[in-house]
């Protein structure tokens, strides 16, 4: 008995086996001969609004599928890695202007400068300056910017006029007498004029950026933050905690919808995502009442002022085994028409210039404000350690300056030093490299 | 027969090989591995291109032992273990004898609360936390203003973040070790209390002279579990404070995670992760060896 058991056993394992070898052998066959298959990584709410636009693209291209798959803002770094690590990149990804440098140096990219060169559609005067030159690194293209992001002022219409502007500051000193004004008008110790908070580089860099500092020097492998031009506007940002005109303490505000409308503060700097948020979340009553404007400029300079340029790009993985393809999906994307529809859908702002003539983009008075700020943007320092660099070092000594732990000079001096332990490598890399191309 | 003892051991072996190929291959390995990195620079570069880890010797542990903020999470982490654990047991064992006593009525239903806090997702209790911790509408300076105490700002200021954090924990954590505790007492004989009150004996010295040395080897396994556990501080100040304000709350486990995940550090990292292991090593080791003293 028990040996026939056995013998019928290994038949159905061996059928089972042959089945799924001839089944997968088929599907491979079937899609390599028929369809090209697009992986496309997007974050966040992007991969739900997307979908639009790629069935559409398929539509168009019956020989191209596009599978489009989520990945929250959250994780998104880490996961690109791993999976870099791991050799399952996707084809097309949408990267945070600021990764491009990262994945540069994992080599991971492909250079898109000769795709550009051929294209019928995408060209740099299509773009805003700053954010196009955002996704180069040296003379190379890795990314074409998708949508744009900067920051811009947000504040308080009605706040600033009983502080006596009808117009927001246009300079350093004006934003700094306006602080000044509402904390006088408020006579209140538990409200504030303006939210830094500390545990957001952006102002620290932004501000740094309008001084004419360069933040890194010697090729980008030293910390340039101990410069006169960086002091000045850190020193200047720290006065508004040590006045008192912004909260040192970042858990006061919870809820910065409710902190906005409560007039807790009148003033912060952010993002074009908020433009949304602050529609939606602010009550009606205040409706008329806030409004974005450009950042101010230093005293005697150009207004506006200069900002981030950000945003997210396309870029195409190297191990990717149809970049034709790809190619034609990012210039569709990149199109007008699909970079009106996709604002439409997400609300992301569009980075071809031409797509802000739509009159839905045009009529939305607080967008007006980031159209301008976004002919005066220009690009971070590009090296892979920059993440690291804003967000653990920046924000730690702008919290110990801040709070009074460390003077400005001192927490300055500390920054450079953390910042030129963090670049050790890249100067290791740096003298390799020049070794390697003088032989 | 010794055909037979052979055939019985490698029978072991086969029984066993599941889980020592399963350990092997998911333990011993990485932990090999990330020993060999702690002597090494790999990073973001060196995911790229293997040629860029450089074999840096100590470099990494000398480096740590001259970094500020090793030494302030160390400071932290041991604030932690030292206040929190203790804190935690002492909890414990109040609550378990609350619960065991015979004139609690339902001590079932006591039993389950304390124990919820154990089981509900340390995610959402440190969310709900940081709302009671709030400065201006915090449920907690609600109370303390009602008796007269105003505005601590629990999470914002350094003096007060740790503190807050401990408490949480320990509110979070206590149910657990109570359970255990629970069971020691269970253990006791009942005769030993009878006798010592017809000898006349208070309720404190039959704490003192009865409970507790009965508990010793129940104390000793919650001490150890927990001290091992409050080391490994890391998901409270994760989603409570990410390490501030001033990193007074970061953690040593916390600092290994933002160097290593965050920033791929991961040679850094390797050798904060041995340090740590080293240091619960040699508290556990101490432990053990009091423990054995007091038996002698």
């Amino acid at each position: 008995m028990l040996p026939q058991k056995n013998i019928k056993l290994a038949n159905v394992i061996e059928f089972v086996l042959l089945f799924l070898f001839l089944s997968v052998d088929f599907n491979c066959g079937f899609h390599s001969r028929e369809k090209v298959q697009i992986n496309f990584w997007t974050m966040g709410a992007e991969a739900e609004h997307v979908q639009k636009l790629t069935k559409e693209f398929e539509e168009l291209n019956p020989n191209i599928s596009v599978k489009v798959q989520a990945i929250p803002w959250t994780a998104a770094h880490e996961k690109l890695i791993t999976a870099y690590a791991s050799g399952t990149t996707p084809d097309i990804v949408q990267m945070g202007n600021t990764w491009i440098p990262e994945f540069v140096a994992l080599n991971s990219l492909e250079k898109l400068n000769s795709y550009v060169k051929d294209s019928k559609v995408i060209s740099d005067t299509n773009y805003f300056n700053g954010i196009w030159k955002s996704n180069f690194i040296g003379d190379d293209l890795y990314g074409v910017p998708w949508y744009v992001d900067t920051r811009v002022l947000f504040y308080r219409t009605d706040i600033l006029k009983r502080a006596g502007y009808s117009s927001p500051p246009k300079t350093w000193e004006e934003l700094y007498d306006v602080c000044k004004r509402i904390k006088k008008l408020n006579n209140n110790k538990a409200k504030y004029s303006i939210f830094i908070p500390t545990n957001e580089w952006a102002p620290f860099i932004i501000l740094g950026l309008q001084s004419g500092a360069k933040l890194l020097k010697d090729n980008n492998s030293m910390g340039d933050f101990s410069n006169p031009d960086y002091k000045t506007a850190f020193k200047f940002l720290i006065k508004f905690f040590k006045e008192n005109l912004a909260p040192v303490d970042i858990t006061e505000v919870s809820n910065l919808y409710q902190a906005f409308s409560s007039g807790f503060f009148a003033m912060y700097i952010t993002g074009p995502w908020n433009v949304e948020e602050f529609k939606r979340r602010l009550p009606d009553s205040l409706r008329y009442s806030w409004m974005t404007a450009p950042l101010p400029a230093l005293d005697g300079h150009h207004y506006p002022g200069l900002s981030l340029a950000g945003g997210s790009s396309l870029s195409i993985f190297k191990t990717s085994e149809h970049k034709k393809e790809d190619w034609k999906l990012v210039e569709y994307l990149s199109r007008r028409e699909s970079q009106i529809e996709f604002y439409h859908l997400s609300t992301d702002l569009p980075a071809v210039m031409s797509a802000w003539e739509d009159p839905a983009l045009k009529r939305d008075k607080y967008l007006t404000a980031f159209y301008e700020q976004l002919q005066n943007v220009i690009p971070m320092p590009q090296v892979p350690e920059w993440e690291q660099i804003v967000s653990s070092k920046v924000q730690q000594y702008a919290e110990y300056a801040a709070r009074g732990k460390e003077t400005p000079d001192e927490a300055l001096r500390l920054l450079d030093k953390d910042v030129n332990k963090i670049l050790e490598k890249r100067r290791w890399m740096l003298s390799n490299g020049t070794k390697k191309n003088s032989k | 027969m010794s055909n037979n003892k052979r055939f019985n051991i490698s029978a072991a072996y086969f029984f066993l090989a599941p889980a020592l190929v399963t350990i092997f291959i998911f333990f011993l390995v990485p932990v090999l591995a990330a020993f060999l990195i702690s002597f090494t620079d790999f990073d973001i570069y060196s995911l790229g291109n293997f040629q860029y880890a450089r074999f840096v010797g100590l470099r990494n542990y000398i480096q740590i032992f001259n970094d500020p903020l090793f030494w302030t999470s160390l400071k932290n982490t041991f604030y932690f273990v030292c206040v929190g654990g203790p804190l935690s047991i002492a909890v414990s064992l109040g609550a378990a004898m609350l619960v065991n006593s015979k004139l609690v009525k339902f001590s079932g239903f006591f039993r389950l609360v304390y124990f919820i806090p154990v089981v509900t997702s340390l995610v959402a209790v440190s969310i709900v936390w940081r709302f009671i911790y709030h400065p201006h509408f915090g449920m907690l300076n609600y109370f303390l203003r009602l008796i007269g105490i105003g505005g601590v700002d629990w999470l914002g200021d350094p003096h007060w973040a740790m503190p807050a954090i401990i408490l949480m924990a320990v509110w979070k954590n206590f149910g657990y070790n109570m359970i255990i505790f629970i069971a020691g007492l269970q253990n006791i004989p009942e005769d030993l209390y009878e006798a010592a009150s017809i000898e006349g004996a208070s309720g404190w010295h039959q704490f003192k002279s009865i409970t507790l040395p009965m508990l010793a080897p129940t104390t000793l396994f919650v001490a150890i579990i927990t001290i091992i556990g409050y080391f490994q501080l890391f998901a409270e100040p994760y989603i409570m404070t990410q390490g501030g304000p001033l990193n007074s709350t970061l953690s040593i486990v916390l600092y290994m995670y933002q160097e290593g995940f965050r920033w791929w550090n991961m040679g850094y990292s390797a050798a904060l992760a041995f340090i740590l292991f080293f240091i619960i090593l040699v508290v556990s080791l101490i432990q053990l060896k009091i423990k054995r003293e007091s038996e002698v």
